[in-house]
């Protein structure tokens, strides 16, 4: 900071050179890293094949097209084959995408909501709220959150949004834990000071100082948010107790290709290969977004 | 009514260990207009007591209490945060000592200053960005326009103070507290931007406290000086009287302690032995461990302060006895 202050002495630069927000650095550090990069590229991939399925795949997930061969080999026509009830498994794991990563993402979303309004209220306010909010979280930490999940599946019989919403149960701590300290931090900052002086109520000091400085802490948390919530997903479903079928799931369809594996290899490996691609770029995503945005993190 | 109105100020902070007294029984008035400079060594309470009147200390581990603290006639003791964050920047504006971490780093300096405009008066977003440029112009930045799209990193100390400056008068307060305004920036930047607050003073009628540990400054921008020491007033008085004429022996030993008063390589005056710990006040008059006049009386109770010659005031036992003397 003063390294940077005392290069800028003088007068300002002429008009004529480009201004460079911090977050166009962020994203020059970002472009730097190539693996996240990758994955940043396979992620919206993914995303894009998730959006525009039916024009990707010849049939629907659930169509039995092919009940003559079932349990084919992947083949030119079938690129990930058939499975045992006809279905083109090609057309089953794009489907399957729509649901990881939908229920990822909507999770990440919900994780967010909680997480970030608790969090900045619990790092501006302290005293009790904060205290609340600490053992609240310690609670959800001791908790393994596999069983918890397993107990409120099967509670609420699973479906998708039951399971958003428990994925957003045990994701919200993150966000929060992120937020919280980010705010706890910057508002002992002179600025926030000044802001007040000059009248700024505490609504405006939040929401215009507190959450903007935190926008970095905020991306990578929601970011993270997504693998946990896809491994969720994945978990329960291959338990049997997440997505009920016919509607396709990477967790339920690879439980299912479990009963195969020694004569239609295809059944479970397909679907193992595009859950762990996509929780790959989603983490290396949200790896590369936080180094990004944390230019003091230099030793990696 | 006086604009600033403090009288019988405390305030302290709870420590694991104990109370430390920063501010005690601190009485001065600001009438509008008028420039009140409040100096003081690290650690006397002067920034403190505006933060108190400002209500800008975290309540607890700091307690204030007074019997009168008040902002134009509104008394900011007991009130709600809402109430006090109206009158904060209306009525007294604050500009603090480092203009690098007093601007948010995520928002243009243009933006800042458009926002304080939207948080006071009922303008739309493209009007208050134009004021924003029209008080960037003000404080004498040259291509206005253009700095309001740079981000605090990019302008250098002395400018950025230039904008808190225009930030601070963007709420067209009553009166400007200036929290040693000039410490973090170089010689020369210092003396503009002091000229800029005086000549902003002038034109507008506010009212300013500067607060500040260099006399200099002092001499240079104020009307009427508080001398402060251990958490008290120890002298008041006009800004020459006290310059020509020290009352109390504090004020004299921080005049002497002053360097490059006569020509020549000499050894620097200090005063003898530190300030007060502010969690054990000693007994008495704050100063009576350094105090050269000390006589037994000073260790037992505190001199109120009291008025010695027209318009001055000082918390001494020994001044009357010794300006009767000279």
């Amino acid at each position: 900071m003063t390294e940077l202050a005392t290069q800028a002495t003088g007068l300002a630069r002429p008009d004529q050179t480009r201004q460079h927000s911090p977050l166009y650095f962020a994203w020059r550090r970002f472009a730097d890293n190539k693996a996240a990069l990758g994955a940043g590229v396979v992620l919206v991939v993914l995303i894009l094949m998730a959006i525009f399925a039916p024009l990707i795949t010849g049939t629907g997930g659930n169509e039995q097209a092919f009940l003559t061969q079932s349990l084919a080999f992947p083949s030119g026509e079938h690129w990930f084959g058939v499975d045992d009830l006809g279905r083109d498994f090609f057309a089953r794991i794009v489907y399957g995408a729509r649901v990881s990563l939908g229920i990822g993402l909507s999770a990440a979303l919900f994780s967010l909501v909680i997480g970030l309004p608790v969090g900045a209220l619990a790092g501006y306010l302290g005293g009790r709220f904060d205290w609340v909010t600490m053992r609240v979280i310690e609670l959800f930490s001791v908790v393994p959150p596999l069983l918890a999940a397993l107990l409120l599946a099967s509670v609420t019989r699973g479906g998708l949004w039951a399971i958003v919403l428990i994925a957003a149960l045990f994701g919200w701590v993150n966000v929060c834990l992120l937020v919280r300290a980010q705010v706890k931090s910057f508002r002992e900052k002179e600025f926030i000071m000044a802001a007040q002086a000059l009248g700024a109520s505490p609504w405006h000091v939040i929401w215009r100082h507190l959450i903007p400085n935190s926008v970095s802490p905020i991306i990578v948390g929601f970011v993270l948010a997504i693998p946990l919530a896809m491994m969720l997903e994945a978990s329960l479903s291959f338990l049997g107790i997440g997505v009920q079928p016919p509607t396709p799931s990477w967790g339920q369809m690879i439980n299912i290709g479990m009963n195969f594996i020694f004569f239609y290899w295809h059944m479970a490996v397909f679907p193992t290969l595009a859950l762990a691609l996509t929780i790959l770029s989603a983490s290396l995503l949200g790896d590369g977004l936080r180094d990004a945005f944390d230019p003091t993190l230099k030793g990696r | 009514m006086r604009l600033v109105e403090i009288e019988d100020l405390h305030v302290s902070f709870s420590q694991h260990d104990g109370l430390v007294q920063a501010v005690r029984g601190v009485s001065f008035g600001l009438d509008s207009g008028e420039s009140l400079g409040i100096v003081g060594e690290s650690g006397s309470g002067k920034s403190v007591t505006c933060a108190a009147l400002l209500r800008l200390l975290r309540e607890p581990p700091a307690k204030i209490t007074a019997k009168t603290l008040s902002l134009s006639g509104h008394s900011v003791l007991g009130i709600s945060n809402r109430a006090i964050s109206t009158l904060r920047g209306r009525v007294a504006a604050m500009v603090f000592q480092d203009p690098m971490t007093s601007l948010d780093p995520v928002f243009t300096i243009g933006h800042q200053i458009a926002e304080t405009i939207l948080a006071h008066r009922k303008v739309t977003k493209r009007e208050a960005l134009a004021q924003a440029v029209e008080l960037l112009r003000r404080v004498e930045i040259k291509n206005p326009g253009a700095v309001t799209n740079y981000y605090p990193h990019q302008l250098s100390g002395g400018m950025l103070q230039r904008a808190m400056i225009a930030m601070a008068l963007s709420c067209e307060p009553d009166v400007l507290i200036a929290d040693e305004p000039t410490t973090a920036l170089d010689v020369t930047i210092q003396a503009q931007i002091l000229q800029l607050i005086k000549d902003i003073q002038a034109e507008t009628g506010m009212g300013l406290i500067m607060i500040t540990h260099d006399l200099g400054v002092i001499a240079e921008t104020v009307d009427r000086v508080v001398v402060m020491y251990g958490g008290k007033v120890m002298e008041t008085g006009p800004v020459e009287a006290i310059f020509s004429a020290p009352l109390h022996p504090y004020t004299r030993a921080l005049l002497n302690s002053v360097p490059g008063q006569t020509a020549g390589k000499q050894r620097l005056v200090e005063i003898a032995g530190s300030s007060p710990n502010p969690s054990h006040p000693p007994a008495g008059c704050p100063f009576h461990p350094r105090c050269p006049l000390a006589v037994a009386e000073c260790r037992q109770t505190a001199p109120p302060l009291e008025t010695k010659a027209a318009g001055r005031q000082a918390a001494c036992i020994r001044v009357a006895a010794e300006m009767v003397a000279a």
